[in-house]
């Protein structure tokens, strides 16, 4: 190919990179506007269940009473409960992260399940005792104040 | 009285970095003539001075932890071991703040002390915007974030720091970083003076060249630590989240990834004049996007805004003032800067333009899925954007580019036909191709892993390429660089993909005496004990391991509980073999007296880090090779100029 002429060159170059970028923008955009069903609340989840099998994450506080732990021993199931009295039964298999507890807050990482039962990969539970996860900050104050944190990988 | 010390050394170094902005501006406007002139080399050098004594005073007080500071009493404690009483002084906001105005301080000091190869003019510019960004942060400090705040009534003793960051990684991690962001800051200047003055030129990229070429090293060296650590001390055993705080690191590399590239071009090939000056805007924009989205509370908690107005107020105004001044005197210089050397679509710079657009669709796509959760917020609408989103939409625009990556190099500059490098490309071609098959019979693979992998492999072959019919001892530094960070890239793209084809985990509650298996491994739970460490308490398990009935390895994970501030931490205990890492965590013991343990069989998953490693070594190569031939260049401009004295003489 020969060279082009500098003004043709430059126009190349920038129509490119404005293909690409503006490609990356409406694609992220697009992308993006399905990840508004990426967080549940449990009232969220009641009222508009995401597809079986779809990777969604559900966030709320870990109902008083519900913790129980499997003969197996790694199997913990307990009830995540929101506002409005909404109540979604949790699975998961695994250890439980750090100041996971009953009434404590709770982000779990999973698929909801065809009985309805949320069976969560991964437990996010709060490292840092003055963070309230954005998802979360409408619940009440007291509750608040010991909410779930994200998986903030921080410098904090 | 340190502490008062402390701030008046800051004040003192802001008053300096208002007169080097400001006898830096007059210079170019009267053309180095400015009678003030003199003063922008002294001001720069002794800013950085007093800057570093500000901050060793900090550093100082939390050595005695002196309790009547607010920030020590909130973040130390004096149990604390004293390594992490020091890590301590920048493990928080202000601290950070002081350390990151430190280092920028420093470099310019060193720019004022060093640098010889830019035009007089373009250099006072390049000082003058230094003096601009350092005072906004020296604002943003003495008016909004006073690290050296006393407080009325001292407690009897402090908050203690968050035991997740009294870890090793965490004492060298930050600071890495941060000298990475400065390094940005430093081509920003460069960038915004050859704009005021209008002279980019190759000697301008070669000027920036190492400054960049520096912050990228570093860059790369805080991310694969910073990644390390997120693995061996979350206990969760995964190596990147797409965490907000990760991204944040991780879009400035992206931006110095791309201007490292183009400045390249610019330096060698006079060509990208104004792409170049625009990705030295981008980078520092992000480093500081990044810094702000971790350092103004936004991102962990909204209501950070609202908590302390002026602080996020502050910290929009300086974004806005320095971005948008940077891109407002872009968008009225950019045409007025020369055409730079033509060349055509296919060839060396064809191929690194396209590897530029990617990179900057990529930052496109972390950017915002990063900012979206922060957009919808304003509409009432909580979002959380995870891997779902940034895996897939992130490889549509990976994958071409390492595609191009492997077969670039290849190309000559200026102008080739694609067609001269057929051969390489089938090479590649075909490697790719048989791994994608080979992999896809042999296990059952998703398909990013499994892209990832075949993609890999070709690249680690194809990156080689460069190196054929040379006599290696004579290639120079720089080729090496290019060719060992390219190697690197495909070392850890591979580690990353088997990490996520290949993992085994295994759950299981055992009793004492009892054994699990994972993989190839068995390991048995010899024991549970409690132990105890200067500032902590723990359960200790007491494992071994042994790899297909081979000798047995002694693991000993534990679970800590922290007393100031309370707090549990998870450490991970691990085995390393050539071809993979065993990963055990040890849980909770159930009713019934069995131990959770948690195991994972992570076959090449060092690969990742090494690869990160590979990468900083081949930029540090680059580093020392382009020194050395501007030593030798100005050793030979030094020798003809005397020969020409001398000639001159003997006339």
């Amino acid at each position: 190919m020969s060279a082009l002429k500098p003004k043709h060159q430059r126009l190349v170059l920038v129509v490119l990179a404005l293909v690409a970028l503006v490609g990356a923008g409406l694609l992220a955009a697009y992308a993006l506007r399905s990840q508004a069903s990426y967080f549940y609340l449990p009232e969220q989840m009641l009222a508009d269940p995401p597809e079986v099998g779809q990777a969604v994450r559900l966030g709320g506080m870990v109902e008083e009473g519900s913790l129980q732990t499997a003969d197996d021993g790694i199997t913990l199931t307990f009830a995540v409960t929101g506002n409005e009295g909404s109540r979604v039964p949790v699975r998961f298999s695994g250890i439980a992260p750090d100041l996971f507890v009953e009434g404590s807050g709770v982000v779990a990482e999973g698929r909801l399940g065809a009985d309805g039962t949320f069976v969560a990969d991964n437990l996010l539970a709060k490292h840092d005792e003055n963070y309230v996860p954005r998802e979360l900050q409408e619940m009440e104050q007291h509750q608040a104040a010991k909410m779930a944190e994200e998986t903030t990988v921080g410098l904090e | 009285m340190i502490a008062e010390l402390g701030l008046a050394a800051l004040w003192l170094a802001a008053a300096l970095a208002a007169l080097q902005m400001i006898a830096g501006f007059m210079a170019v406007r009267d053309d180095g003539k400015g009678e003030l002139a003199g003063l922008i080399r002294p001001a720069a050098i002794m800013q950085g001075v007093l800057v570093t004594l500000s901050f060793a005073m900090l550093v100082w007080l939390f050595a005695i932890t002196d309790l009547s500071v607010k920030l020590v009493a909130s973040n130390s404690h004096s149990m604390k071991p004293l390594i992490f009483k020091l890590s301590g002084s920048f493990g928080n906001h202000e601290g950070s703040m002081l350390l990151w105005v430190m280092v920028m301080g420093l470099a310019g000091a060193l720019i004022a002390l060093v640098e010889r190869r830019l035009p007089e003019r373009t250099m006072n510019a390049t000082l003058a915007a230094q003096g601009v960004v350092a005072l906004g942060f020296y604002a943003f400090l003495l008016l909004s974030s006073n690290p050296f705040e006393r407080m009325p009534n001292p407690p009897a003793e402090g908050m203690g720091l968050n035991p997740l960051l009294q870890d090793i990684g965490l004492v060298f991690h930050p600071p890495t970083l941060y000298l990475g962001y400065v390094g940005l800051s430093v081509a920003f200047s460069f960038a915004v003076g050859a704009l005021l003055t209008r002279q980019v030129t190759p000697d301008f990229a070669r000027a920036m060249r190492p400054w960049v070429l520096g912050a990228w090293v570093l860059l790369t060296i805080g991310i694969t630590a910073g990644s390390y650590w997120a693995y061996y001390e979350l206990g969760w055993g995964g190596w990147w989240f797409w965490d907000p705080v990760e991204n944040a690191s991780l879009m400035p590399w992206l931006a110095a990834t791309a201007l490292l590239h183009s400045a390249s071009v610019l330096a060698s090939r006079d060509a990208l004049r104004t792409w170049t000056i625009m990705l030295g805007v981008v980078a520092f924009s992000m480093s500081m996007v990044g810094t702000f989205l971790v350092r103004s509370g936004i991102l962990t908690s909204v209501h950070a805004f609202a908590v302390d107005p002026e602080r996020g107020t502050f910290i929009l105004v300086l974004l806005g003032i320095f971005i948008g001044g940077a891109l407002l005197l872009f968008a009225m210089r950019a045409n007025t800067i020369n055409e730079g050397q033509r060349f055509a679509l296919a060839s060396r710079e064809g191929a690194l333009v396209f590897n530029n657009v990617m990179l900057s669709a990529i930052l496109a796509i972390v950017l915002l899925g990063t900012l979206y959760p922060l957009l919808t917020e304003a509409f009432d609408v909580r979002v959380s954007v995870g891997p779902p989103y940034f895996n897939p939409v992130g490889a549509i625009f990976t994958i071409p580019m390492l595609a191009v990556m492997a077969v670039g190099p290849l190309l000559r500059w200026r102008q080739d036909r694609v067609d001269r490098i057929g051969k390489e490309i089938a090479l590649f071609a075909a490697l790719v191709l048989a791994a994608l098959i080979l992999f896809s019979l042999l296990a059952e693979i998703a398909l990013l892993p499994l892209l990832g992998l075949a993609l890999g492999l070709g690249l680690a072959v194809a990156s080689l390429l460069p190196l054929r019919g040379r006599k290696l001892s004579r290639t120079p530094l720089a080729t090496w660089g290019m060719v060992v960070a390219h190697f690197g890239i495909a070392v850890a793209l591979i580690g990353m993909a088997s990490e996520s084809a290949f993992t085994e985990e295994r759950l299981a509650a055992v009793e004492e005496g009892g054994s699990a298996t994972v993989g190839p491994w068995t390991v048995v739970l010899q024991g549970v004990e409690p132990v105890a460490g200067p500032n902590w308490t723990a359960i200790e398990g007491r494992l071994s391991a042994s790899y297909n009935g081979g000798e047995a390895k002694v693991l000993a994970p534990q679970a800590r509980n922290f007393w100031a501030p309370p707090q549990q931490t998870t450490e991970s205990a691990l085995v390393t073999r050539w071809n993979g890492q065993l990963y055990a965590v040890v849980g909770d013991r159930a009713a019934d007296g069995r131990w959770q343990l948690r195991l994972w069989w992570k076959p090449f998953v060092t690969l990742i880090w090494y690869g990160g490693l590979l990468v900083a070594l081949g930029g540090v190569l680059a580093l020392i090779g382009r020194l050395l031939s501007d030593l030798r260049h100005r050793r030979l401009a030094a020798r003809i100029a005397e020969r020409r004295a001398d000639r001159e003489a003997v006339a």
